[in-house]
């Protein structure tokens, strides 16, 4: 009963909600056979890999797995499954890659996935997921011979990276298929701000703002005074003040920080499935009947145009 | 050489492609879902309506077409759903597509992704559908895997979480919704395209549309007709309620929430 886990990385660095998977995998009681994919420029995210609480660590050098593309990996992952009877359980993180990818595994496998799970239980055949946004928890069990699961990052602590006893790597052959939708290019938000999914604060900014100079005036300096960063509700990002990287939600990240700040968020079902785990939920809004304050630990009743820059500036 | 027939189409042929968006009746996005109190599933007696993700993916055949009338041949929407899911269809044809195919199951079988990307290779296969348009997930089961397994059924492109769609000399552009940015791909099609929220704003359908929509053909399947069962694989254990958060702590001032971040050690 060991588990395949997809690593994913980009400029050399091993995805955060990799970690989370993997501590996710162990849980399945057997060892954790770690897969990473890609040209030789990942030779220093293969070094990070090497630290991983793994037993196996297997190296599919190829051009081809370079963006993580679909149409190439899911045929590795199946290839790798096949070959080893003793893995039962293939996992990797519910992110834009992890969606993309496994999915597609799971049906070249003829199984069903198991995706964006909260827990897992009696060593990985039970399993429990949130439905319609988080407003149910649904438990699962699965008797298929092969679980294909994907992780929601934020439901579990990533695992220790810096074992001293470094894994072997093991080269395997790539599996020589056609990439039907190839990488032609990409456009990255560049910010010097921490990364919104894995993130330890967050400050997110809703309609309320009224225009995308608002948002930056009002929500970048109490960001930048906590070190957080920064979010927004899907109605900011659809009224163009925010950039759509930045959308917290049941569609957008999903996030759980140690500190949420909802500024002029009246918090939308579909918002709140997005932060609701977050530790410590402060909300600003100047409705006094707005949802958000049914959730929120530390709820302000004003108007964030005077609220907010008092705030940072008591922060700072 | 002479130009054989087939070279001579194949010449002069426009590009045509023939569309197929499969859609999915959900409980309405705006509605408060609750779960029973048996603990089996959530209250079903509410408004329903088309899943928004899939409303996007019409919208999206619709300009394709209205864009380039000599592109798309055909818009053909599809459902997997109870008797009830033909209202859905029915929307999907007074938005502007032509025709519809039901697959009757019934009323407390929600279909897992697997099943339903069995059934839609089924349709491909017969109907010869060139472009799958489809929603990146529907708010209910939240899986966001339906897509990407009928493109690896198929063993054809996939673009996931598509933010821009261009289709030109048989290939398929897509700027894809990735974490930190965008990414573009390019393929030949077939191609499955999944839809997320900022491809278009879809439109209302006018009462013209909706009365006209009421003559086009929707053709109905029995789960029993297909070659293969549509049973799922998981089994539903229980559904809950989520853990209810104790807020709705108001404070008065701003010194008041600095005070509360101190005390959680967070300044």
């Amino acid at each position: 009963r060991d588990a395949l886990l997809y690593l994913e990385h980009r400029d050399g660095k091993l995805n955060a909600g990799t970690l989370s998977a993997l501590t996710a995998a162990q849980k399945v009681n057997g060892k954790v056979v770690g897969v990473i994919a890609g040209s030789e420029s990942i030779s220093s995210a293969i070094d990070s890999a090497r630290r991983l609480p793994l037993s196996r660590l297997l190296v599919a050098h190829s051009e081809q797995y370079d963006h993580h593309p679909p149409s190439t990996l899911a045929p590795l992952l199946k290839t790798l499954m096949e070959k080893d009877d003793s893995l039962t359980h293939l996992f990797a993180a519910h992110t834009a890659v992890g969606k993309n990818v496994l999915p597609r595994a799971a049906a070249l496998l003829d199984t069903s996935i198991i995706a964006d799970i909260l827990s897992l239980e009696d060593g990985g055949e039970v399993f429990t997921r949130g439905i319609y946004a988080g407003n149910a928890i649904s438990t699962v069990k699965s008797g298929e011979s092969r679980k294909v699961v994907s992780v929601r990052a934020t439901a579990f602590d990533g695992a220790d990276s810096s074992s001293s006893d470094q894994v072997v790597v093991e080269e395997v052959a790539p599996v020589q298929v056609k990439d039907h939708a190839p990488h032609v290019s990409e456009e990255m938000t560049l910010t010097a701000r921490p990364d919104l999914g894995s993130a330890a604060r967050v400050v997110s900014g809703g309609r309320a703002l009224k225009s995308a100079e608002n948002f930056g005036s009002i929500i970048e300096p109490l960001a930048d005074s906590l070190g957080a960063a920064i979010g927004a509700s899907r109605a900011a990002v659809d009224s163009g003040y925010a950039d759509n990287s930045l959308q917290v939600g049941q569609t957008g990240k999903i996030v759980a920080p140690e500190l949420y700040m909802a500024i002029g968020i009246s918090g939308a079902i579909q918002h709140l499935a997005g932060m609701k785990d977050s530790k410590l939920i402060v909300a600003v809004n100047k409705d006094p009947e707005a949802p958000i304050f049914q959730i929120a630990d530390v709820g302000l009743v004003g108007d964030l145009f005077q609220v907010v820059p008092e705030l940072t500036k008591k922060l700072s | 050489m002479f130009p054989t027939r087939a070279n001579l189409l194949r010449a002069s042929s426009r590009v045509d492609i023939n569309v197929l968006v499969p859609i999915k009746r959900c409980i309405d996005y705006a509605v408060k879902v609750r779960v029973n109190p048996d603990g089996k599933g959530v209250d079903n007696t509410v408004k329903h309506s088309m899943n928004p993700f899939d409303e996007i993916a019409v919208e999206e055949a619709i300009r394709l077409r209205e864009k380039n009338k000599d592109l798309v041949d055909s818009i053909t929407a599809i459902t997997v759903g109870p008797q009830k899911a033909q209202d859905t269809l029915r929307t999907a044809l007074a938005m502007g597509a032509d025709k519809a195919i039901h697959v009757q199951v019934g009323d407390q079988h929600n279909v897992e992704p697997l099943q339903v990307a069995k059934t839609l290779k089924h349709f491909i296969n017969r109907d010869k559908f060139e472009l799958v348009l489809m929603g990146k997930q529907a708010i209910d089961g939240d899986e966001n895997a339906t897509g990407q397994m009928l493109a690896g059924l198929l063993d054809c492109g996939q673009a996931t979480f598509a933010s821009s769609l261009q289709i030109a000399d048989g290939k398929a552009t897509v700027t894809r919704e990735i974490d930190g940015g965008l990414e573009t791909v390019q393929g030949n099609l077939p191609m499955i395209v999944t839809t997320d929220l900022r491809l278009n704003e879809p439109r209302y359908a006018s009462l013209p549309n909706i009365m006209k929509a009421k003559k086009k053909p929707i053709e109905s399947v029995k789960e029993t007709e297909l070659p293969f069962d549509l049973k799922n694989r998981l089994e539903t254990v229980k559904v809950a309620e989520p853990a209810q958060r104790t807020g709705g702590q108001k404070v008065d001032s701003v010194d008041d929430v600095v005070q509360k971040m101190k005390e959680k050690g967070l300044i």
